[in-house]
């Protein structure tokens, strides 16, 4: 799958990364974490329905709703003092947003590599993001069922 | 020219109080001329949501590692990142740092492995300047590149390779990671990632002291009397002893190195910084995963 068959919000989220200064990605990375909302109240008020994502370096929650249409929603929580990992969480919470399940499923593993952020952040720190997806997709198949 | 020192009573009593500086201190220097203050901590987009007017950034990973050997940056590099950031070989450079701290000692140990000759840390780092409302900007700091010397590391005084550990098994080493980490249950912190060691344990002989046993929960250093407490103590160290600490790749001992060293005043200590993803991952070396006899 190339970046052009990844879902259209995703896929102008790689194109906007890969066609920045590699100085500008990291600004872009901090834009998105400032798109993290608060939780909604019904995880705000039960945060134990948020599943943790270990491989962050910096404590981030994750849950994903397959809605009756089969949309998909992600909710996100990542503390402010952890800009980097709440930029990863803004960027899916964006891109993934309303998408169907099938199509976040179809999301291929390693497209984290290619917002060109391993030069300027270190692979080390890549490796959450591709978990953050990893944890989604598996969340989207568990409420797909059998 | 290097500044003044910070002549507060807390720190007066530590070994070396012209390493530490307070947040007061700093905020009544912030301009003075002949002071960088460096801000480096493990999210690399935390200086960009706000830093001390003025600091500029280091970035551990990106900028004081070599990007192709499991090293840090040569001679040359150092002086080329030292003049881009305006620092002088004579600037007083002062580090603070997120997490108490343990990324700011671990940069400020890698000048030191380069022989910056002033070098000092913010007790308290970033959390404690920041909880006492001082003022904080997302200002770029505007510094004019310096002129540093081209100075080789030498990794001989506070740097331990593998195999000096390896001969120096049955002498003081001190695991700074947490427990369950020391005694192989996890291969990382508590909800960090499990990867990074093929094997689980410590480095026989260690004794387990977690660095953050050293820090109040402001993350300001604790007194020489609790830290020789602790460290004297609690595990036994005697200040001539040559002394190894580590903990998974060097950040975190680095904070255990500069309470040791510049704190109580120890002068033989040396940082493995291979630590836990080079023991744990080499062929053949000798572990232990009992709890510590101390």
């Amino acid at each position: 799958m190339t970046a052009d068959t990844l879902p259209a919000p995703l896929a102008e989220i790689v194109e906007l990364f890969a066609t920045s200064e590699p100085r500008d990605r990291l600004e872009l990375l901090l834009d998105y974490s400032h798109q993290v909302p608060p939780l909604p109240a019904r995880y705000a008020e039960h945060p134990e329905r948020l599943e943790p994502v270990p491989e962050c370096q910096s404590p981030l929650f994750v849950a994903t709703e397959v809605g009756p249409d089969s949309r998909v929603e992600i909710v996100v929580d990542a503390p402010l003092e952890a800009p980097t990992t709440r930029g990863f969480a803004g960027i899916f919470r964006s891109a993934l947003t309303g998408l169907s399940a099938d199509e976040v499923l179809a999301i291929p593993g390693d497209v984290t590599s290619r917002l060109g952020l391993a030069e300027v952040i270190s692979p080390l720190r890549l490796r959450g993001a591709t978990a953050l997806l990893g944890r989604i997709q598996r969340q989207v198949r568990d409420q797909l069922g059998p | 020219m290097t500044l003044p020192h910070d002549t507060d009573p807390k720190l007066a009593e530590y070994a070396h109080p012209e390493r530490l500086v307070t947040t007061a201190w700093l905020a009544e220097h912030l301009d003075d001329p002949g002071l960088v203050v460096v801000e480096s901590d493990e999210d690399i987009l935390l200086y960009e949501t706000g830093h001390i007017p003025g600091a500029v950034k280091v970035d551990w990973h990106t900028e004081l590692n070599d990007s192709m050997t499991r090293d840090y940056v040569s001679a040359e590099r150092f002086a080329q990142l030292m003049g881009e950031k305006g620092i002088g070989r004579d600037t007083t450079v002062v580090f603070y740092g997120d997490k108490s701290n343990w990324w700011a000692a671990y940069a400020l140990w890698v000048f030191s492995l380069f022989g910056h000759p002033d070098v000092r840390l913010v007790d308290g780092g970033r959390s404690k300047w920041e909880a006492e409302g001082r003022p904080m900007t997302t200002d770029a700091p505007s510094r004019s590149p310096a002129d540093y010397p081209v100075v080789e590391r030498d990794d001989s005084r506070i740097r331990a390779y593998r195999d000096e550990v390896l001969a120096h098994l049955g002498q003081p080493l001190i695991d700074v990671r947490s427990p369950d980490e020391y005694t192989g249950k996890l291969l990382h912190m508590a909800n960090y990632p499990q990867e990074g060691a093929l094997r689980g344990g410590h480095i026989p002989g260690a004794r387990n002291v977690p660095w953050a046993k050293a820090a109040n929960e402001d993350g300001s250093f604790k007194s020489r009397a609790e830290l020789q407490a602790l460290y004297g103590g609690e595990a036994g160290l005697q200040p001539d002893d040559d002394v190894v600490v580590y903990c998974r790749i060097g950040e975190r001992s680095s904070h255990t190195w500069f309470a040791l060293t510049h704190l109580l005043g120890y002068d033989k200590v040396r940082n493995y910084d291979g630590s836990w993803t080079e023991w744990g991952n080499a062929v053949r070396m000798p572990i232990e995963r009992e709890v510590d006899p101390a």
